[in-house]
């Protein structure tokens, strides 16, 4: 909201300079985001009454003016190519080292070898137009009005022509639509500063014929509650008067005729939007408030045209829509020069249906913008009035008694809230004097009886939708008693209670700090991406992951479903990071999937918690990932088993399935190259990349989780070492031996591969893997012969079954 | 006999000095002091010794002995420690060469500024509630005191998945879900992504909210503010004060938006403050008493306080961060800045 200090202040007596009303304001819950000093920028300045004019010699159109600057010098001498100078004339004087808008600095310099003491400026110059100051668009020097006692020469021009003023950009919440006028900050600033609010006049008279065939009705009261109509004939368009156009100019608004200029200022100071029907448009002469057909049309006055649905609210004549209600007027009705009668309107419709049309057809105006925010049932009245009373002092019409107000019922009285002054101490937890409440209430507004038994009943003002019941009481109290006589304490009438992470968070922390301890850092990214995204990874066509749940408005296709698995997100991290340059890397992310139980989305779809790791660099491999793997495992107290799987976006010779206690918690591999010849990196790098993804489902791991660590005992008897090189097929997989020898002996405790040997005295399709056992017995001391037969059995086995023999 | 023991002794002393390794030690010892060294062999002597004169005999040998065993010692000290002394010098490194390290990842800037504050909140006896992301309109909005047609509903930019789910634009759907199922006293922290319709420079799409909520009998604003200074001076030095102003969320009332003492220059007004000397850094306010009954909680019997920190704007603040987008892209350079 932009208040300008100067309009400001025909409501309140401000004292205080721009700076402190900033601070005071901000104190109080109303956040000046800029104050804006419209003389920043122009400096030196100053009126310069024109004494002498002479042709400068050799030149075809400067004349050298003698300028009188009062103190900074009555016989300045300064060149101008001005057309408009004359002897007597006032005009703005740059003088030698002032600044203008725009950083343009103005020096004594010599002009065609004649001194020029500075510059005589335009409207232009200055930054203002007509509006703000008459004769500021003319071609050639702003001629200042003598008559202004403030025009004297040597006096800054800033004073003079109204830029000695500032603008106050105000942030208002959204509970306080009523301070989006000059006049609710008027009522906030009076309050603050404990003075009265100079109301702006609001009486007229109706000195017009009213006319018996204008009807005005309401169908569709729920989307508007209050509808005001006044009719005006007689209708004489002209200039609008000085004020008014200075008004509208600080606004940032250009004046057009004193009837819209009329329903513009009413905006700005009352924060009504308002509407003028030429009525000689309006079929019947009569006005309907209704939803509008499905497939009706209208074209607004910016000359769009819409076709309209029933979720949009019209003003309709007798026969046709004449303007999306709230939004804009009509082309057919709009007020031109010729216009000679006129219907006001003035009303209050439901924010909401507003914001929807106007979102639904792309269509917005001062108007439905200050209706999106709310607008009151008092000041729909206030602004009519206002409106009406303008009409008649500008005279521009003859106001008639054809007047009518359709209302939803709602009552014109004040609401009260009923309270007891313990009860906003209880709120704020410090004792306001009651005195101090009863003051700060009285200042804003509020009507404050005391009644006998202690009850103050607090009649709130009817601008005030936003008060309810005396918690809003105890903000409006607090906020402008000062929130630095709230004193810290400690909950120190709150119960003790246990508090920290429960032991499912505990259990995701040390995860990540596990991970963390492996070499990997944590990622975190967007929960959305495209379905492009999982088109990448080759996920067939009836692949689960591809049951995901649309958002409806997404910013952009790239952010348009809810992910449904992680591995899409780690590697465009990955490729991110080798787009930087940054080679290798290790990365996880334990954030949510979102997997829906039936689309389309009827509930709350399964969020679960997916752990994704990435791992990419030269240095890297399959089995950096299994480790990764293994130390989950071992942090956690788990066995990990490993099955070849095949996954759409791993590479079939290098994929496994995760499984704990029996069951799959996930997967992990190398990316396909098919995929990683796809990825947008450089062509040369592709063929070396090495990018590695795991994906854990971390609800099934977290199962798995034993519920305490117990203490296994330690065998008190040594433990028995064999090493065992075996030749077998190239085919058989390490771990088909190592459960094979588990399987042969139940004193197998431990079995390790250290070493692969393949070689010429093999044979073609042989290797040599070499084993190192640990047999034990917990009961007792194993006798040699005992871990021999044992040895004897797993050779049988291994032959019988892998056919595996000893080197 | 004492002229044997002058003539073995000066060899000894010449042998001795000759000793200056561990091999040389031994050899010493196999001539003069071994089972058949040339010392105890000077007892075997004694056979030609007069009857008489053998005791006095006896006690120069042994005396004898005695000296070479000591001198022997002495001479293996030094040996000893001579070669501790070379060996030490052969196995010095060069202390200089890059060490050998197993990588250390480390955990996000998110996540660590997460655990920071459940970590003060903990202490005070918060426990901690995970809320969905996809949430219903009633959890998110209605109950929150957010109807339809509510202004505040513009302040969110909503991303909607069916007219009645959403993603939450905020954690404290979390207060809702917490009160329906826990009675007071209640101290709970959500933390958690939300997700907002906006994406430029200062905004991300989803971004991190840490919501808390206390609720008992008689808490009031200056609770808020008493447990609001704890959570800064951790987060951001024992100096640090809060200012509370003013503010509109639907969910409290009064609601304050809560700045902090700028940690940079100490409230004096720097580039960090913008010359004011105070950071926004969270809102909050006293619970809504419609949140309470919306709740099933008595408001006449409880209050409530809550307030909902953005975990980005403080990560930033606190680890000079001037750009939001580098916490979501996750480019290891930057990743590896970050330790607990």
């Amino acid at each position: 909201m932009k208040v300008p200090f100067s309009w400001l202040k025909e409501y309140v007596n401000i004292t205080i300079t721009p700076q402190e009303l900033e601070e005071k304001l901000f104190s109080c819950g109303f956040e000046v985001e800029e104050l804006i000093d419209l003389s920043a920028g122009i400096s030196r300045v100053v009126v310069g009454e024109i004494t002498h004019i002479e042709k400068q010699e050799g030149t075809e159109h400067l004349n050298l003016c003698r300028v009188d600057c009062g103190d900074y010098g009555h016989d300045l001498a300064i060149t101008t190519g001005a057309p408009n100078i004359f002897v007597g004339a006032c005009v703005p004087a740059a003088l030698d080292g002032s600044t203008l808008p725009g950083g343009i600095t103005i020096k004594k310099r010599m002009m065609r070898g004649v001194e020029s003491n500075g510059m005589l400026c335009s409207g232009a110059e200055l930054g203002i137009h007509d509006d703000w100051y008459p004769g500021a668009e003319v071609n050639g020097l702003l001629i200042l009005d003598k008559t202004d006692p403030k025009v004297v020469p040597g006096a800054d021009i800033c004073g003079v022509v109204g830029l000695d003023d500032f603008i106050f950009d105000i942030s208002i919440t959204a509970n306080r639509p009523d301070c989006q006028s000059i006049l609710g900050i008027a009522r906030e600033v009076a309050a603050l500063l404990g003075e009265p609010v100079k109301m702006p006049a609001t009486d007229y008279t109706c000195p017009g014929a009213p006319d018996a065939q204008i009807h005005v009705k309401v169908e569709a009261p729920d989307l508007c509650p209050r509808y005001l109509a006044h009719y005006v004939r007689n209708i004489r368009t002209a200039p609008s008067p000085r004020w008014m156009k200075k008004h509208l100019a600080l606004a940032g608004l250009r004046s057009i005729n004193n009837v819209v200029d009329i329903t513009n200022h009413t905006l700005l100071e009352i924060g009504q939007p308002m509407h003028a029907f030429d009525l000689s448009t309006l079929a019947g002469r009569g006005i309907c408030v209704r939803r509008a057909h499905n497939g009706e049309k209208i074209t607004t006055l910016d000359e769009k045209e819409f076709t309209l649905t029933e979720n949009n609210l019209v003003i309709c004549d007798d026969e046709k829509p004449v303007a999306l209600a709230g939004v804009m007027g009509g082309l057919n009705s709009e007020i031109t020069p010729e216009t000679s009668e006129l219907l006001f309107e003035c009303a209050t419709f439901a924010r909401d249906s507003i914001r929807k049309t106007s979102r639904a057809l792309g269509q917005n105006s001062d108007s439905s913008a200050r209706y999106e925010k709310g607008v009151d049932q008092y000041s729909t009245e206030l602004g009519l009035a206002r409106a009406l009373h303008l009409i008649e002092e500008l005279n521009c019409g003859d106001i008639t008694t054809t007047a009518f107000d359709c209302s939803d019922g709602t009552p014109k009285t004040r609401k009260t809230v009923r309270l007891i002054p313990g009860q906003i101490n209880a709120v704020l937890g410090i004792t306001v004097p009651e005195a101090a409440m009863q003051d700060i209430l009285t200042r804003l507004d509020f009507g404050v009886e005391i009644g006998a038994d202690g009850i103050w009943t607090v009649s709130v003002p009817r601008y005030r939708d936003d008060v309810e019941d005396f918690p809003d009481l105890a903000e409006e109290i607090i906020r402008e008693y000062g929130y630095d006589h709230i004193v810290p304490t400690f909950l120190k009438s709150a119960a003790v209670t246990t508090g920290g992470l429960n032991r499912p968070q505990k259990e995701q922390l040390k995860l990540k700090r596990l991970l963390a301890g492996q070499g990997f850092y944590e990622s975190s990214t967007l929960a959305f991406y495209a379905m492009a995204d999982l088109d990448a990874l080759h996920l067939p066509a009836d692949a689960p992951e591809r049951q995901a749940i649309r958002i409806l408005n997404p910013i952009s296709e790239h952010l348009s479903v809810m992910r449904t698995l992680l591995a899409p997100s780690m590697l465009n991290v990955i490729v991110e990071n080798l787009k930087k340059g940054n080679a290798a890397g290790r990365l996880f992310e334990l954030s949510n999937i979102y997997r829906p139980h039936a689309l389309p989305l009827t509930a709350q779809p399964d969020e679960r918690l997916s752990l994704c790791l990435g791992v990419f660099g030269p240095g890297e491999d399959f089995f950096t990932m299994k480790g990764a793997m293994e130390a989950i495992a071992a942090g956690f107290d788990l066995q990990f088993r490993y099955q070849r799987a095949e996954v759409p976006y791993l590479h079939p010779g290098m994929t496994a399935a995760v499984f704990c206690d029996g069951k799959q918690v996930g997967v992990f591999g190398k990316l396909a190259n098919e995929i990683t010849s796809a990825l947008k990196i450089a062509k040369d790098e592709k063929e070396s990349q090495n990018i590695y993804l795991a994906e854990l489902d971390y609800p099934a791991l977290a199962e798995c989780f034993a519920a305490d660590y117990r203490y296994k005992p330690m065998s008190d008897f040594a433990p028995a070492k064999r090493d065992l090189a075996l030749v077998c097929a190239e085919e058989v997989a390490c771990g088909e031996i190592e459960a094979t020898i588990r399987k042969a002996s139940p004193l197998v405790v431990e079995t390790k591969l250290f070493d692969i040997y393949r070689g010429e005295n093999l044979g073609a399709g042989k290797k040599s893997m070499a084993f190192s056992l640990v047999l034990a017995d917990p009961e007792k001391e194993l006798p040699p012969d005992q871990v021999d037969r044992a040895i004897t059995k797993i050779l049988k086995d291994l032959q019988y079954k892998l056919n595996v023999t000893l080197r | 006999m004492q002229k044997i023991i002058e003539e073995l002794s000066a060899r000894v002393q010449a042998d001795l000095a000759k000793v200056a390794s561990s091999d040389t030690l031994a050899a010493f010892w196999q001539e003069y002091l071994s089972k058949n060294g040339k010392i105890p062999s000077l007892m075997k002597e004694l056979r030609n010794v007069a009857a008489e004169e053998r005791p006095a005999a006896g006690k120069i040998i042994n005396s004898f002995k005695a000296q070479v065993a000591a001198d022997y010692e002495a001479a293996a000290q030094r040996v000893k420690a001579a070669e501790l002394a070379a060996r030490n010098a052969a196995e010095a490194v060069d202390i200089s060469l890059p060490a050998k390290t197993r990588p250390m990842g480390a955990l996000h800037p998110i996540t660590l500024v997460k655990n920071q504050i459940i970590d003060v909140f903990a202490g005070m006896g918060f426990s901690v509630y995970d809320g969905p992301e996809i949430e219903d309109d009633d959890h998110n909005f209605t109950r929150l005191n957010v109807p339809k047609n509510h202004p505040a509903r513009d302040m969110q930019d909503t991303f909607y998945l069916t007219e009645e789910l959403l993603l939450r634009t905020q954690t404290s759907n979390g207060q809702i879900r917490v009160m329906d199922s826990q009675r007071p006293p209640i101290k709970v922290l959500s933390p958690g992504r939300v997700f907002r319709s906006d994406s430029d420079a200062t905004h991300s799409p989803m971004f991190h909210q840490m919501e808390g909520l206390v609720v008992d009998k008689g808490i009031t604003l200056c609770d808020l503010q008493g447990m609001l200074d704890c959570l800064v001076q951790n987060l951001f030095g024992q100096d640090t004060r809060t200012r509370l102003r003013p503010s509109y969320f639907p969910f409290t009332e009064p609601s304050v938006e809560v700045d902090v003492s700028c940690f940079a220059c100490g409230g004096k007004g720097c580039s960090l403050c913008k010359g004011t000397g105070w950071i926004e850094v969270l809102g909050g306010g006293v619970v809504n008493r419609k949140v309470l009954q919306n709740c099933n909680i008595d408001p006449d019997v409880y209050s409530g306080i809550a307030f909902g920190i953005g975990i980005e704007r403080i990560a930033m603040l606190k680890y000079g961060i001037n750009n939001m987008g580098l916490l979501f892209e996750n480019d290891l350079r930057f990743l590896k800045q970050f330790q607990e």
